[in-house]
């Protein structure tokens, strides 16, 4: 298959585009430092929620431990640049090197389990991080990690994100995706099928982590000071919220949903008390009303997955089986 | 050996408390397969009822703890018919995430209305102790309290379930709904009745929890939530003997952990020892193994 089509072309040209367009405006003011600020959490938010939607949209893993992860990068980050001196690129890359390995390490044997279970376990694999960070005097312990020096910029970020929705794109296009599509749909049906299903679950986990990893670092290298308690449970449920409210399994989902619940999480700052409650209200609904998501497993023009069609066939077949 | 009994002391009180909000958990999961992250802030409501019935109104102890555990069953019922019956047939991460959201509207409507402080519950009970083993192991009247009310409630639960009609339809639910319902079985009202049981449970653990630590906060229920699960994971989910033992063996281990000197350890140690016994019974300790259907 030729790389250099058409299509992947206009697409590059696109995106540069777009960088330029926004750093001009960065540099000539119109765009001002509070945006700037909201525009990386946008790209730090979207890589999460990619990344969480390889694990739980497309393996079908339910995980509610992924802010772990990005803790795990964020302090890798800091200790890099902050205690050893390292440039950015050795923190972002190792950050998410370690991330990637501690989510091969808790998922070789968490992944065994299924649903509920596995979802408590990961959730577990969550607090304990945060308490083993919140009990380290090297890294700030309760106190936080403060004085990390501030690399990330819309370079940085704009650039991770692209990286992280190509790679997972052209992931779950590839065969291995379709593996952990299988999984997802039927893991008795794809193992019988000769998928080893252990061996996808925890690359799905391990790419997951990696892109966490590389979110934490970019979150930790732009505040200047992290706690432990900014990747708590409820950071995993921010997450999770971002994927299922974009659409389980779709990743232009995913990149809608963290910049609409981005925005709407900005707006109801002026109103601080009742945020929570908008926000849980907010939740509600969505799940009431379009309980799929915003995108369903729809695409984007553009993110368009070779195997949809045949996909969805095969769901729907599967719930008239279900339904007799 | 003084310092073990009082850890026993204490770790009972406290596992007492686990049980009865991991017996809402298992109940509920029993019959709809959700994890009901509510739960743990019904406990909050529950505890703040209890503290505005004896502080502002200046009812005793007995009759605070049943008009608590009555209006927590309500706010149960009420939240199943709203939130979770239009989603029964829905995916379970659908479920779970209404579940989170009605648990953060609980949270922060009730933080809205009595603000995020910590408030004193005031000492209803008279603070008397008996002492044991030349006053080294301390029997306090409100672990009497707590362990006494514990047994009582979970006497009174296992006769519901296990003799009368309705236990029998709760039974037969949690075996396999569909067929229940084909055999004449009242699901909806089935399910509303176990909303409402698990949550006067949490109700009652809410206002023990108020008079053994004296604090309450919006914010209470949340981790307390979360290892009343744990406790109901590890004694195998929807098994209510399991819920008891589990609830039993955290608080002991988490007594144990504290007193040796891990007390900043003891949420991690609840996690750890939740993981391991899952990868070595998937299903918890007293949980049914669930054959596969392929």
């Amino acid at each position: 298959m030729n790389r250099f089509n058409k299509k992947n072309i206009f697409t590059i040209v696109g995106l540069v585009l777009f960088y330029i367009t926004v750093q001009i405006l960065f540099n000539i003011g119109i765009l001002d430092s509070y945006m700037e600020l909201n525009i990386i959490l946008i790209c730090i938010n979207i890589i999460l929620a990619v990344g969480l939607n390889l694990i739980t949209g497309f393996t079908g893993q339910f995980s509610l431990g992924h802010a772990a992860f990005m803790s795990i990068g964020a302090y890798t980050s800091a200790v890099l640049t902050a205690k050893l001196g390292q440039p950015f690129f050795i923190g972002i890359i190792l950050s998410g090197i370690v991330a990637a390995l501690a989510g091969v390490l808790i998922g070789i044997p968490t992944l065994r389990l299924k649903g509920d279970y596995l979802a408590i376990a990961t959730l577990g694999f969550g607090e304990i991080i945060k308490i083993l960070a919140l009990n380290t005097d090297y890294i700030g312990g309760a106190i936080g990690f403060n004085d990390i020096p501030q690399y990330t910029n819309w370079t940085w970020a704009f650039g991770m994100t692209v990286l992280s929705i190509v790679v997972i794109k052209n992931f779950i296009n590839s065969y291995k995706g379709r593996a952990c599509i299988a999984i997802r749909e039927d893991e008795i049906a794809a193992e019988a099928m000769g998928v080893n299903a252990t061996h996808y679950k925890v690359l799905a986990f391990a790419i997951g982590a990696f892109f966490a990893g590389i979110a934490g670092s970019l979150y930790a290298n732009y505040f200047y000071f992290i706690k432990p308690d900014s990747f708590g449970f409820m950071k995993s449920i921010d997450i999770l919220v971002i994927v299922v409210f974009g659409g389980l399994g779709s990743i232009s989902g995913s990149i809608v949903g963290a910049i609409v619940l981005s925005v709407v999480s900005t707006l109801l700052q002026s109103v601080a008390d009742l945020r929570m409650i908008i926000y849980a209200l907010v939740l509600f609904g969505i799940m009431m009303f379009r309980p799929t998501g915003l995108m369903g497993k729809q695409e984007f023009k553009g993110f368009k997955l070779k195997t949809i069609k045949k996909e969805v066939k095969a769901s729907e077949s599967f719930k008239g089986y279900e339904s007799i | 050996m003084e310092q073990v009994f009082q850890q026993m002391i204490n770790g009972i009180s406290l596992g007492g408390i686990y049980a009865l909000m991991a017996l809402g958990y298992t109940m509920v999961y029993g019959i709809i397969n959700l994890i009901n992250f509510a739960h743990g802030d019904i406990y909050m409501v529950g505890a703040y009822v209890g503290f505005a019935l004896t502080t502002f109104f200046n009812i005793g102890f007995l009759p605070a703890l049943l008009i608590s555990m009555a209006a927590t069953s309500l706010l149960g019922i009420i939240i199943e018919k709203i939130a979770y019956k239009p989603l029964r047939k829905s995916p379970r991460i659908t479920a779970l995430i209404t579940a989170i959201s009605i648990s953060l509207l609980l949270q922060y409507t009730m933080m809205y209305f009595v603000g995020p402080q910590t408030r004193t519950f005031p000492e209803v009970l008279e603070s008397k102790s008996l002492k044991f083993l030349n006053g080294n192991v301390i029997l306090d009247v409100k672990n009497i309290y707590i362990i006494a009310i514990t047994l009582i409630l979970m006497i009174a639960l296992q006769f519901i379930v296990r003799k009368t009609k309705m236990g029998k339809a709760m039974r037969a639910s949690s075996y396999d709904l569909e067929a229940a319902e084909l055999m004449g079985v009242n699901v909806n009202k089935v399910i509303s009745f176990t909303f409402a049981m698990g949550s006067a449970l949490a109700g009652a653990a809410g206002v023990l929890v108020g008079i053994y630590y004296n604090t309450i906060n919006p914010l209470m229920g949340s981790l307390p939530g979360l290892k009343a699960f744990v406790a109901a994971v590890l004694g195998g989910i929807g098994a209510i003997p399991g819920a008891v033992l589990g609830g039993f063996s955290l608080g002991i281990i988490e007594t144990i952990v504290s007193a040796n000197g891990g007390s900043v350890f003891k949420d991690a140690v609840a996690f750890l020892i939740l993981i391991l016994v899952l990868l070595v019974r998937p299903n918890g300790l007293l949980g049914k193994t669930a054959k596969e259907k392929v």
